[in-house]
Parts: C-alpha cells; sequence; structure tokens
C-alpha cells in the first residue's frame, strides 16, 4: 500500500513536470490544426466565411487545373531538388569522411555547412545577385565572351532549384557524413579480402549501411522544401506557381482562408505519406 | 599508380568546386556590400563602408533588428524551459502513453512552418486576439519546443538517474534535483538546444510574416526591402544577419561542444 501510494505521488509530480509543455503543444499546435481543418470545410461568400461543412473545397482543388498544378510543381521540384542534392552531397560526405586528414575534417565539415545560417531570405536574394540579368553569371559569361546577351536564369524553375540545391547540399553533407564515419572499416577490408572490388565494396556494402543517414536527409530535404514559400518566390517568380506559394495567393489577394487551409491540409497528406514512404529509416527513438 | 593519383585529383577538384558553389552566394553578398555605386552586381567599383552606415542609422531595420532578438531569445528560452521539464519528466518518471506523449511533443516538427503559421492565424483570427510581437513568439515557441525536448531528452542518460537518486536520498527536494543536479549536469544540451532555438527564431520567415502586424522582425522587414530589387544595402543588412548567426554558431561551438568533448 505504502508503495502505491508513493508511486501515485511520484505519478502527480512527473505530470507536473509534462504538462506545461503537453498544454502548449495541444493549444497552439493541435487545437490551431483542427480550427484549420474545420476552415477547409467552410467557404466564402462575399467578404463572409460561412461554415457550410462540406469538401466543396477539396472537390475545387482537384477541379480548378491553377490550384492543382501548383501541387503537381512542389512535387516536380521537390523529387528534382532531393535527387540532385543527394547525388552532389554523398561525393562530397565521402571526400570529407576518407580523403581529408582527421584532423581537418571538423573544419570541413563546419566550413561545408557555413552558408547554411545565412537568413533564409538573404540567402535566396544571394542566388538572385549570381543569377540575375545583370548578374554575376551572366556578366562573366559576357565579359569572357562566351554569349553576347544575358541569359535568363532568374525567374526560371532552374534558379529555384539551384537555390534549393545549394541548401540541402549542406544539409544532406552532414546527415552523411555522420553515417560514413559510424561505419566501422572492418566491413569494407573483409568485403575487400572476400575479393569484391571497389564498386562491390561500394554497392553492396558501403551503400546499404548509409542507406538510413541518406533517408533522413532526403526526408528533411522533402519535407523543408515541399513546405518553403522564400525560395520560389524570390528566385521562381510568378511564372509558374509553387504549392506554398498558392496557399500565399489565396490569404494575400483573395483572403480566401478556407481555401488557403484546404491546400494546406493537402500539403500535410503530402508530407505524411512521403513520411510514411520512409518510416522504416526514421527512427525517434532514445538511444 | 596513375588512377590512384587520378582519383585522388579528381577528388579534390570535386571537393573544391563543391566549396565553390556552397559559398559563391555568400562571397558574392559580402564582397557587393562594400559596392561603391547603387548596384551589387559586377564591375566591382571599389569598397565603401557606406550601405553599412545606411543601415545602423535606418531605424526601421535597427528596430526589426532589436524585435528579432527579443523574440529569439524570449521565444528560445520559453521553449528550453518547457523542453526540459518535459524531458526530465517523460526520461525521469514512468507515465502511462509515454510514448504517445513523446510522439505529440515532437509532432510539429514534422509539420510545415507555413501550415503551423497559417493554424495558428486561422486561430487566432477567430479568437479575435491581435497580431503582435507575442503571437510570433507563441509560434516560434512551437516550432523550438519539439527540438529542445529532443536534444535535452536524448541527453538524459542513466549514469545520472543515479546521482539524482542520491541527492534525493539525501533529502534534496524534487525541484532541488531538478534545479541543482540535473540541470548542471544537462548544461551543455541545455545551452545546445538554446543557442539552436536562437538561430531558428532569429532566422524565421514564414511565422513571423504571418503573425505579425506593425512590429516586424528582421527576416521580415529584409523581405520588403526586397521589393526595391538588387540593392547594396540589403547586401550589408544581409552580412551583417550572417555576421550574427556565426558568431552565435562560434560561441555554441566553443562554450557547448569543447566542454562535451573535453568531458
Amino acid at each position: 500500500m505504502a508503495t502505491a501510494s508513493l508511486e501515485t505521488r511520484e505519478n502527480r509530480r512527473a505530470w507536473g513536470f509534462v504538462t506545461p509543455a503537453l498544454l502548449w503543444t495541444v493549444a497552439f499546435f493541435v487545437i490551431p490544426f483542427i480550427v484549420m481543418a474545420a476552415m477547409s470545410l467552410a467557404t466564402r461568400k462575399g467578404r463572409e466565411i460561412v461554415m457550410a461543412w462540406n469538401f466543396d473545397n477539396y472537390i475545387e482543388f482537384f477541379e480548378k487545373a491553377h490550384l492543382l498544378k501548383g501541387l503537381f510543381v512542389s512535387l516536380e521540384i521537390t523529387f528534382t531538388v532531393t535527387i540532385i542534392s543527394v547525388i552532389l552531397a554523398y561525393p562530397l560526405a565521402w571526400i570529407i569522411a576518407e580523403r581529408v586528414p582527421q584532423k581537418w575534417q571538423r573544419m570541413a565539415l563546419i566550413m561545408a555547412i557555413l552558408p547554411f545560417w545565412t537568413s533564409y531570405v538573404v540567402r535566396s536574394y544571394s542566388w538572385l545577385l549570381v543569377l540575375a540579368q545583370n548578374g554575376v553569371i551572366n556578366n562573366t559569361l559576357v565579359y569572357l565572351g562566351v554569349i553576347s546577351e544575358p541569359l535568363e536564369l532568374a525567374s526560371t524553375r532552374s534558379a529555384t532549384v539551384i537555390g534549393f540545391v545549394h541548401f540541402f547540399v549542406m544539409l544532406l553533407t552532414l546527415t552523411i557524413y555522420a553515417n560514413l564515419v559510424q561505419m566501422p572499416p572492418n566491413y569494407r577490408r573483409a568485403a575487400a579480402d572476400l575479393g569484391a572490388n571497389g564498386f562491390q565494396v561500394f554497392w553492396h556494402v558501403v551503400l546499404p549501411l548509409t542507406l538510413p543517414g541518406i533517408m533522413v536527409g532526403a526526408f528533411l530535404t522533402f519535407v523543408l522544401c515541399i513546405g518553403d514559400y522564400i525560395t520560389p518566390q524570390i528566385l521562381g517568380g510568378n511564372n509558374e506557381l509553387a504549392l506554398p506559394q498558392v496557399i500565399m495567393l489565396q490569404l494575400g489577394r483573395r483572403a480566401d482562408f478556407p481555401m488557403a487551409a484546404t491546400l494546406s491540409i493537402i500539403l500535410m497528406v503530402v508530407v505524411t505519406l512521403a513520411y510514411i514512404a520512409c518510416a522504416r529509416w526514421l527512427k525517434m527513438e532514445r538511444t | 599508380m596513375i588512377s590512384s593519383r587520378l582519383s585522388k585529383l579528381a577528388s579534390w577538384s570535386y571537393l573544391i568546386a563543391l566549396y565553390g558553389f556552397i559559398f559563391l552566394p555568400v562571397a558574392v553578398l559580402v564582397l557587393f556590400s562594400f559596392q561603391d555605386g547603387r548596384l551589387p552586381v559586377p564591375p566591382f567599383n571599389g569598397a565603401t563602408l557606406k550601405w553599412y552606415g545606411e543601415v545602423f542609422s535606418d531605424s526601421r531595420l535597427m528596430s526589426a533588428l532589436t524585435n528579432s532578438l527579443m523574440v529569439a531569445i524570449g521565444s528560445a528560452t520559453v521553449a528550453c524551459v518547457l523542453g526540459f521539464c518535459a524531458a526530465y519528466g517523460l526520461a525521469r518518471f514512468v507515465l502511462p502513453a509515454s510514448r504517445l506523449q513523446r510522439g505529440l511533443l515532437i509532432a510539429p516538427m514534422t509539420v510545415s512552418y507555413l501550415i503551423i503559421a497559417l493554424g495558428l492565424l486561422t486561430t487566432f483570427n477567430w479568437l479575435g486576439v491581435s497580431l503582435s510581437l507575442w503571437t510570433v513568439g507563441i509560434g516560434h515557441v512551437v516550432i523550438n519546443l519539439p527540438l529542445c525536448f529532443a536534444i535535452i531528452y536524448a541527453s538524459m542518460g542513466d549514469h545520472q538517474k543515479n546521482i539524482e537518486r542520491a541527492a534525493r536520498d539525501l533529502g534534496a527536494a524534487e525541484w532541488q534535483v531538478m534545479t541543482q543536479v540535473s540541470a548542471p549536469m544537462l548544461m551543455p544540451s541545455i545551452l545546445a538546444a538554446f543557442f539552436l532555438s536562437v538561430t531558428f527564431s532569429w532566422d524565421e520567415f514564414i511565422i513571423a510574416f504571418l503573425l505579425s502586424r506593425f512590429d516586424v522582425t528582421l527576416p521580415v522587414e529584409i523581405w520588403s526591402m526586397l521589393r526595391s530589387g538588387l540593392n547594396p544595402k540589403t547586401n550589408a543588412v544581409g552580412s551583417v544577419v550572417f555576421l550574427v548567426s556565426v558568431a552565435l554558431l562560434l560561441i555554441l561551438e566553443l562554450i557547448v561542444f569543447r566542454r562535451t568533448a573535453k568531458k
């Protein structure tokens, strides 16, 4: 009996520690989410928002080409960015882990992710300086006589992809590097002793072992990329809109909260599907 | 022999090429913040500190900078305290549905900032709460709390549990154990969580943009500067922001990680 009452007292005390954080999360994350989900079932009549409790907004999303296109543009950009970033980051992480002398590795890594910490808005603006019509690339190429007319680099999808890839190469280098250095060198030695050549060692041993790191990084890339408004807005311009840009458009010019909420829910469903696809590699447990 | 030298050469060229790609925009940003002219693009006309002078005499930018610092430090503090308490409760006591609780606390991490911002905006509108730096701060706690919780929770090992038990046996009350035993032991990870939260909040745009009205934070102010196109003043303020972030990181590296490395 004594132990039982001690346990309940302990439990009550434990709840005291956990409750504030839980309350905060419920009040400012769960409830807003429910409110937003309810909002997606409302309709806008003139300037007023009426609770209709139907799925008209979702039907409208699939019927109206400009809304649906936002999702496809976002998905295309996100997949392109994720694949290019992994392909660029893997060799970089590998070179830092294998070729750079041990004592310089930490420094090399810090250097590789330093521009990560420029402000998000400023980073996209910096790429504008590089890609603009009178920017660094065009200026240099014209000066060298490679081209006579400046290229149209800014306000294109390529500009958005470049801006994103720049950011995510840094992120992925970090996660892949962490995986590469964790791998015991004996595995590779054993494979080589058993007669595998360099490529076979990489393909059958190194790559499968670093796959979790790649997947964690790729998932982060996917989530951050598909929900980002800044990069497509600054670098991609208004020629084709990504989903977050479409969402912001609903808020800004039209004050159409129900449609913005609907699009957000759809965005969230997409992210959840990506999470389910990667779930087996993403374990957020205490080690 | 030749092939190994060739692969070495290839490695180093690749390394240099990628570092070039990574540093290109930052180098351009900083270089042309000193541009003596009206356009921050080549050719470079010569160095001047004029644009930095303009940044520091711009009262809107300076108040945005103060706002950003206040929101960042305030929200990081709240997130750290809430995260630490929750981590303490969940790592040290056996609670029902603790998996679910952990999942709930981590959940905001997997949701886009845009969605969190929109949810809060819809709710604040509905409740008639007017937007201010406070609402921005609330949003930033939502995104930083999972981070603080995860970092601190991950560092609560079982070896510290025994020290806490010893303190309890010696008659320390629970809050004394927490503030005088656990918190100092976990200081490196608490500081890491704090400084990371400060940098995230300092940098965050979309929540600050949607949840503020008259007083804005620095990224939002910079955003409105972008409407005037390419401008060396924007380069200058961008360079300042970069410098602050790097300084914060340096502090983190020197104080926190060095200390943990020594232990």
